[in-house]
């Protein structure tokens, strides 16, 4: 099936989300678009899954002009979608979740699900999917509620399928196995429009490239073409990606984690008796896949979190059982993971988000007061600084850009001399750009002597920035290895296996090759 | 580091296992109840016999009363429930699950003791038993209604804290319908029109306006409420022979099987809106979790946003099924006024919704268990009847608060966890 969208155009109010984009894909095709969070990707797959209606714009399919109304309309004309977010019912089992909207049904409306079993067995022999069909989802690795979704289209007959951020949530060895689903579900002559904003691989699957940047196609490019390239596309000039940072000095050691386990709501250990320690001047990256314990762990250090036991010492100091201002009055910096939620109050403006943490201290307040011509001297000089883009000081943080809202916390936390910095997703949904500004904050603050923690998902980051690098796989820590470690060590390691056992099998291989 | 780490079934091994705390909740409930009935039904038992009637004089087939000694009673079941309780001890420390038998055993046999010890403790030790039993099932009709049209609105997505005043409105409107046309049967038609009535605003307010889904309920409870009692004073009661004398519903007795002596009574002598109840519940939970629309509903409930990306109505759905929870409720409140008494009074439904709301949590969203859930407040409640009239130690006040404190308990989610339908209360906006 061909697919084309032609002079697609979608506003939010005054908002331009999609400026007219062409886009064609050819059956048996992998369409990669490329894009940076918020250029306007899961936009444009919406209209084309009938989420949204575009403002202005045409659907082609098979050259015959199309309308979607809703999902029903899109999928009915072959197309099927695998969102982000899954779009699964946590509590179905997989049948019932395949069979919601297209059921097969007996007399009298009831539900004839064994017909929808057979149909997923064969799919999943088809392509090795390995599913039960009886499994309740939420009960399912986040892999195979991928396939999942994937056998959701399927059994719909999608002609073209859309995978929208798909790795963002998977394990390395998972996305492996995505990508070679992929190449199968493409030698069978279904096409495949590929959404992400991972160079690595997307030039791995890719037939055909388009890069978007701020709702327009600003080109396409050959999957040949070298990353650097594909990034300065992206982002719309030249960007370096590899940051040039000296070796780490580390001093003296003045952080210490030990035996540190917490328990969810539900008594289950999400950090499970990890034992660390960080000196200063070096950095600490926390790798692993979403989900794997990281926010309790940060939560943790920062008193955020009920229910831990083990032992947090900072200069020798114990910081567990702290009140958060205490842990904060002690010297420790903390960038949260979702900014929005945990890190800015939207509502407040820039000034006074860039004091959230000493409103209450000299010179910002005398007594009972605070001191707004203070406060609007120190927004000054962070805006210059951190080079906030915002209309002025006393501009709602909300209405920035997720990269200037970043650049709002992170000035915040470096305002004050730091014992201990710890920053979670530091660069998630923040433009390349203010990417590398931000990166390079992070190594001056090493550099300048202060230990420092970063919690990354994103392998890329995680080599950019370590100096170590410890891996946690269901609350434990695989292990604490160099941060010139290869991609290979970590996948292992992400997927459970434990540091040294993955430097061998590594090693091994690789002994083997030669 | 372990080198076990690597492999999967030792993490399996962790997570069923020790990685989860031991909740001790269970065996420590169990052990202050069982205790407790030691203390008061064991050894403080008195020391006559109890007399529980099985039958009537009259009935087709007679059973001999069942005559027990309250202390044997009384030391066997406390011991029972000990030993219940310390089944419970070991499992828990043992890290395994306690098997749901246990408690529902241990129910059982605190229910005995406690009607032994009571019964027994009363001026006449003698009570009809299938009485009690059949009283109960009477009493819970309405709230099992209830309890249906809160779980057909809840698995959809929608919060019905305004099942009071579907009941209500039902029941008005069956008062008047019945006494206007002098049919019963356009009275039952009637009530289920005004549930539909109350529906119709709770859906167009919660999910076309987008309006707090509670804030709606409670405000059409209040309305419901102050309407009828300002239509009963105005109106009602001024001319009661025209406005407010429906004809009862027939009770139906079905040949033989209403000879059978306890379960005949309880479950063969009923009017029409008795067995519309247990078709009701049957009809429900075959649809709810074989059919399609039982599966669109719980989908749209559950996760609203993955029903629409396959191509499923949220809204649509949602309404239907708010509008189609007004019908079974305004059924339910018919009963009042139709079966119960021949008559409306002003606010007469007494907090019914309320507890049908309870018994739809402690029935944890299920028809068959808001079944039972709402028997065991009718239990209750006849209980506390039957032991006033009987004259027991304990006073009349303290057993009319009993069906409240079971749902206390019962919401508090002592036994076992419940868990609502996930998108329930929040409403649904595209995009």
């Amino acid at each position: 099936m061909k697919l084309e969208l032609i002079g697609i155009t979608k506003r939010f109010g005054s908002l331009v989300a999609n400026d007219s984009i062409d886009l064609v894909v050819e059956p048996g095709q992998v369409h990669s678009l490329l894009g940076e969070n918020g250029a306007g990707k899961s936009t444009l797959m919406n209209v084309l899954y009938g989420l949204y209606d575009p403002t202005e714009g045409e659907i082609l399919v098979d050259d015959k002009p199309v309308t979607f109304k809703g999902p029903g309309d899109a999928m009915a004309a072959g197309i099927g979608m695998v969102h982000q977010h899954f779009m699964l019912v946590p509590v179905f089992t997989v049948a019932e979740n395949v069979a919601l909207g297209n059921e097969a049904t007996k007399a009298g409306g009831m539900l004839d699900l064994q017909k929808t079993r057979t149909r997923i067995r064969q799919i999943s022999d088809q392509y090795g999917f390995d599913v039960d069909p009886d499994a309740v989802v939420e009960d399912l690795p986040v892999g195979v509620q991928q396939r999942v979704e994937i056998i959701k289209a399927l059994v719909r007959d999608a002609e073209v399928l859309i995978l929208d951020e798909p790795t963002a949530v998977l394990t390395p060895k998972e996305t492996d196995e995505l990508l070679g689903i992929m190449g199968q579900l493409k030698a069978d002559g279904k096409s495949i429009v590929f959404i992400s904003h991972k160079l690595r691989e997307v030039k791995a699957v890719s037939d055909v490239i388009t890069v978007i940047r701020r709702g327009k196609v600003v080109g396409t490019a050959d999957p040949d073409a070298s990353t650097t390239e594909l990034a300065s596309l992206m982002v719309g000039r030249s960007v370096s990606l590899t940051l040039d940072k000296k070796p780490a000095t580390p001093g003296e050691v003045t952080f210490r984690v030990r035996d540190l386990t917490v328990q969810a709501a539900n008594g289950q250990r999400v950090v499970d008796g990890l034992s660390f320690e960080v000196a200063q001047g070096e950095i600490l990256a926390i790798a692993g896949v979403q989900g794997n314990g990281q926010t309790e762990l940060t939560e943790a250090i920062m008193g955020l979190q009920d229910h831990v036991t083990g032992s947090i010492t900072l200069g020798g100091e114990e910081l567990l059982g702290r009140s958060v201002k205490d842990v904060i009055r002690a010297g420790v910096g903390f960038v949260p993971e979702d900014r929005s939620v945990d890190g800015l109050v939207g509502t407040f403006s820039v000034a006074d988000n860039l004091v959230l943490n000493r409103y209450d201290d000299d010179p910002f307040a005398r007594g009972l007061s605070m001191s707004p011509a203070v406060i609007e001297k120190n927004a000054e000089e962070k805006i210059a600084e951190y080079d906030i883009r915002t209309q002025s000081a006393s501009a709602a943080a909300g209405t920035l850009s997720g990269g200037n809202q970043q650049k709002v916390v992170m000035a915040r936390e470096f305002s004050r001399p730091l014992e201990l910095f710890i920053a979670s997703q530091p660069t998630r949904g923040v433009d390349v750009g203010s990417i590398e500004f931000l990166h390079r904050r992070i190594v001056a603050e090493r550099d300048g002597g202060t230990p420092v923690i970063i919690v990354s998902t994103e392998l890329d980051e995680v080599l950019e920035l370590a100096d170590r690098i410890a891996v946690l796989y269901r609350g434990r820590l695989m292990g604490i290895v160099p941060g010139t470690a290869s991609r290979d060590v970590l996948g292992l390691m992400m997927a459970g296996m434990a540091g040294d056992e993955a430097l061998a099998q590594v090693h091994d291989v690789q002994g083997g090759n030669l | 580091m372990s080198t076990a780490t690597t492999e999967a079934p030792a993490h399996g091994a962790r997570d069923g296992g020790d990685a989860r705390v031991r909740s001790w909740k269970t065996p420590i409930i169990l052990a202050v109840v069982a205790l407790f009935s030691l203390l008061v039904f064991a050894i403080g038992a008195p020391a006559n016999d109890v007399t529980f009637r099985l039958s009537e004089d009259g009935d087709a087939i007679v059973l001999p009363p069942l005559v027990v000694s309250a202390p044997v009673v009384g030391w066997i079941a406390a011991l029972g429930m000990i030993a219940l309780a310390v089944i419970a001890f070991l499992r828990t420390r043992s890290a395994r699950k306690v098997p749901t038998w246990v408690p529902a055993v241990f129910a059982v046999l605190f229910l005995i003791a406690f009607l032994t010890w009571v019964v027994g403790s009363a001026r006449t030790p003698n009570v009809a038993l299938y009485g009690l039993l059949a009283g109960s099932v009477t009493l819970a009709v309405p709230l099992i209604f209830g309890s249906l049209s809160g779980i057909l609105c809840e698995r959809s997505g929608v919060v019905n804290i305004a099942i009071e005043g579907q009941l209500l409105f039902g029941a008005f409107a069956a008062a008047v319908a019945g006494s206007l046309s002098g049919n019963a049967f356009v009275g039952l038609f009637a009530a289920a029109v005004a549930g539909v009535l109350v529906s119709l605003v709770l859906a167009v307010f919660s999910i076309r306006y987008v309006v707090n889904q509670v804030i709606v309920g409670v405000v059409l409870n209040v309305l419901v409420s102050g309407l009828t009692g300002f239509l009963f004073s105005a109106v009602l009661t001024e001319d009661p022979e025209r406005w407010n004398s429906p004809p009862r519903l027939p009770i139906i007795e079905i040949p033989l099987l209403s000879d059978l002596p306890v379960i005949g009574p309880i479950l063969f002598e009923q009017t029409i809106v008795g067995y519309l109840m247990y078709v009701a519940v049957a009809v429900i939970y075959v649809e709810l979790f074989h059919s399609r629309w039982g599966l669109r509903t719980r989908a749209v409930g559950e996760h609203p946003k993955a029903a629409d990306t396959l191509g499923v109505n949220v809204n649509r759905v949602r309404f239907t099924n708010v509008l189609l929870a007004g019908v079974v409720a305004g059924i339910g409140g018919s009963f009042f006024t139709l079966v119960a008494v021949s008559g409306f009074g002003r606010d007469m439904t007494a907090g019914a919704g309320y507890i049908a709301l309870a018994a739809m949590i402690f029935g944890r969203w299920n028809p068959i268990g808001a079944f039972f859930a709402a028997l065991l407040f009718g239990f209750a409640t006849n209980l506390s009847n039957v032991l006033s009239l009987l004259g027991t130690p304990v006073p009349d006040q303290f057993l009319r608060m009993l069906p409240y404190v079971v749902t206390v308990f019962a919401v508090a989610g002592l036994v076992g966890r419940s868990r609502a339908p996930g998108a329930s209360g929040i409403p649904y906006i595209k995009g």
